[in-house]
């Protein structure tokens, strides 16, 4: 199959998550959601020195989603605060190295949402990701 | 075509519908999308572009001959809606959509009949559509909004209808005819009957019912029933709303402008009679005319026969589906109690990458909240994947859902 989006070290990361799981106690928590499809991510940080010390990504969802957090989680750990709260969607989107559709972005970038949510108390979408919904009616 | 179990002859009108001849990359299109939206026939798309083309003129309006062929083809368009579904004419009023519709009863009736004390009873396999506009006309009068239990076979408890009844508090029943999620098929007449002992009225949404099973309003009795044009093989933009005509009489009108009046003083106006009093400005009349195409369409193939198919389609479905280890489907396990929807979830696979793992197949399935997120929450799941049939499709559609189904485990094993 002509596997852009499902690359090994994509399904690799959605059946192993890293940083995954609750990080007690934390200084940044942000819960947001996925209307297309319904995918659910939550993020807890630990900050010393203005940096993330600590984090760690929860929920459930697509394999993109999950992924995506997961991957971004290995980069995020060490980084200065407010260099994270700054990430764009082509910073996620070129770790992620794969092709993603506009209606799949969402699900990608739902862990940089959920990111800047926890740092700045708002929940933007990074530029870029179109919106997808497919209402029934 | 003879189905490959030897069965009978196997209804096939692919060859109507000129978008099934699409490919992508060699491979045929599987649609199974129709409980969103039908794909439309030849006849229909004929009827729309004839309208343009050789009658197109508003309506009510002209006295020139062109005028009253557009009057003619459109009324004549809502004469045989009406028809297929066994409802009178003059209580027959078109809307937007299905959503526009209940929101027109939400409006015109709830607005201005719901009191606090008062409930309205909906069900946990409601559409998004059937649900919202319930909270914000319950919270706009004071009434209550309660929900009937969806069981873990997919259906409906009538014990828990006659107790949320016997509180004599719910003056509106509001459900789906037909569960776009679960496929399960209500027994409508039966609870329009109780409720109505009750003193309820009814409400229902038959947006997927009217496509997939045959529907006579009329002797279902509810008080408002609503469907859509663009999931019965006619196009985007008209929705239908039968309702009992004493009530749309009594009800103020929704929207107001143009074309539903009658004569407009300065401080007020006079409605038109029904049904237009309800239909506010220039309205969707090559809608009409192409759901017209449809419903002829539909009764020439007669909804017995193209529900029968897709029990057929969907039996087997069930079957094939349910063969897959770490397959599980949602819904009533006996195809004669449910509709063409079949709603099932992978293991290890997020309905999502289930849908666009089979996309590029070029099988066309929706993997959602199906717009029934407090259903989700009940079943537990935050989406799933669901194959839903049109007349249209055949076996080995089935068999090519079940193939890429098979495919997408290989890709997450």
């Amino acid at each position: 199959m002509d596997d852009d989006l499902y690359r090994d070290f994509i399904l690799e990361h959605y059946k192993r998550p890293r940083n995954f799981g609750e990080l007690e106690p934390h200084d940044l928590d942000a819960h947001e959601f996925n209307p297309l499809c319904g995918d659910e991510l939550g993020v807890q940080i630990r900050v010393a020195d203005e940096r993330i010390a600590d984090l760690r990504f929860n929920g459930h969802g697509c394999a993109i989603s999950q992924a995506a957090a997961s991957i971004a989680s290995e980069e995020l750990i060490g980084m200065a605060v407010k260099e994270a709260a700054a990430l764009d969607a082509d910073w996620l989107l070129e770790l992620l190295g794969i092709n993603i559709s506009a209606t799949r972005r969402k699900c990608a970038l739902l862990s940089l949402k959920v990111l800047r949510h926890a740092i700045t108390g708002e929940g933007t979408w990074p530029q870029d990701a179109t919106q997808g919904a497919h209402p029934d009616r | 075509m003879a189905s490959p179990n030897g069965a009978a002859t196997e209804l096939d009108i692919r060859a109507d519908f000129p978008i099934l001849t699409r490919t992508l990359r060699g491979r045929p299109l599987v649609y199974l999308d129709s409980s969103s939206t039908s794909q439309k026939p030849e006849s229909v798309l004929a009827a729309i572009d004839d309208f343009y083309r050789a009658h197109n003129a508003n309506i009510h309006r002209g006295v020139y001959p062109l005028a009253l062929e557009a009057d003619a083809l459109f009324e004549g368009a809502r004469e045989r809606i009406a028809a297929f579904t066994g409802a009178p004419t003059r209580s027959t009023v078109f809307t937007s959509n299905v959503t526009a519709a209940i929101n027109l009863v939400a409006y015109s009736w709830a607005r201005t009949n719901l009191r606090a004390g008062d409930a309205v009873l909906i069900t946990e396999m409601e559409h998004h559509s059937n649900i919202v506009p319930w909270q914000l006309a319950t919270q706009a009068t004071g009434a209550q909004l309660r929900y009937l239990d969806v069981g873990e076979d997919g259906t409906l408890s009538l014990q828990q209808l006659d107790e949320e009844l016997a509180r004599g508090d719910v003056a509106l029943v509001a459900l789906a005819h037909l569960s776009n999620v679960l496929g399960t098929i209500n027994p409508i007449a039966e609870i329009v009957e109780r409720a109505h002992s009750a003193g309820a009225l009814v409400l229902v949404d038959g947006a997927q019912a009217v496509p997939q099973i045959p529907v006579n309003v009329s002797e279902i009795g509810a008080d408002f029933y609503a469907w859509t044009g663009h999931k019965a093989l006619g196009p985007t933009g008209i929705g239908v709303l039968h309702a009992d005509s004493a009530l749309l009489e009594a009800m103020p009108p929704f929207l107001a402008g143009g074309d539903m009046i009658e004569a407009v003083e300065r401080q007020r106006s006079s409605w038109k009679e029904l049904p237009w009093k309800f239909e506010a400005g220039t309205t969707m009349i090559a809608e009409a005319v192409g759901l017209g195409a449809a419903v002829d369409y539909l009764s020439a193939l007669g909804m017995e026969r193209v529900r029968e198919h897709e029990r057929e389609l969907v039996a087997y479905t069930l079957t094939q589906l349910g063969a897959l280890p770490g397959v599980r489907t949602y819904g009533p396990p006996s195809p004669d109690d449910r509709g063409g929807v079949v709603s099932f979830v992978v293991e290890g696979v997020h309905p999502h990458d289930v849908a666009e793992l089979l996309g590029r197949e070029n099988v066309c399935i929706r993997a959602s909240h199906h717009c029934a997120q407090p259903l989700m929450a009940k079943l537990g799941v935050a989406a799933t994947a669901r194959a839903s049939f049109g007349p249209y499709n055949v076996r080995s559609d089935v068999d090519a859902l079940v193939s890429a189904v098979a495919n997408a485990q290989k890709v997450f094993a």
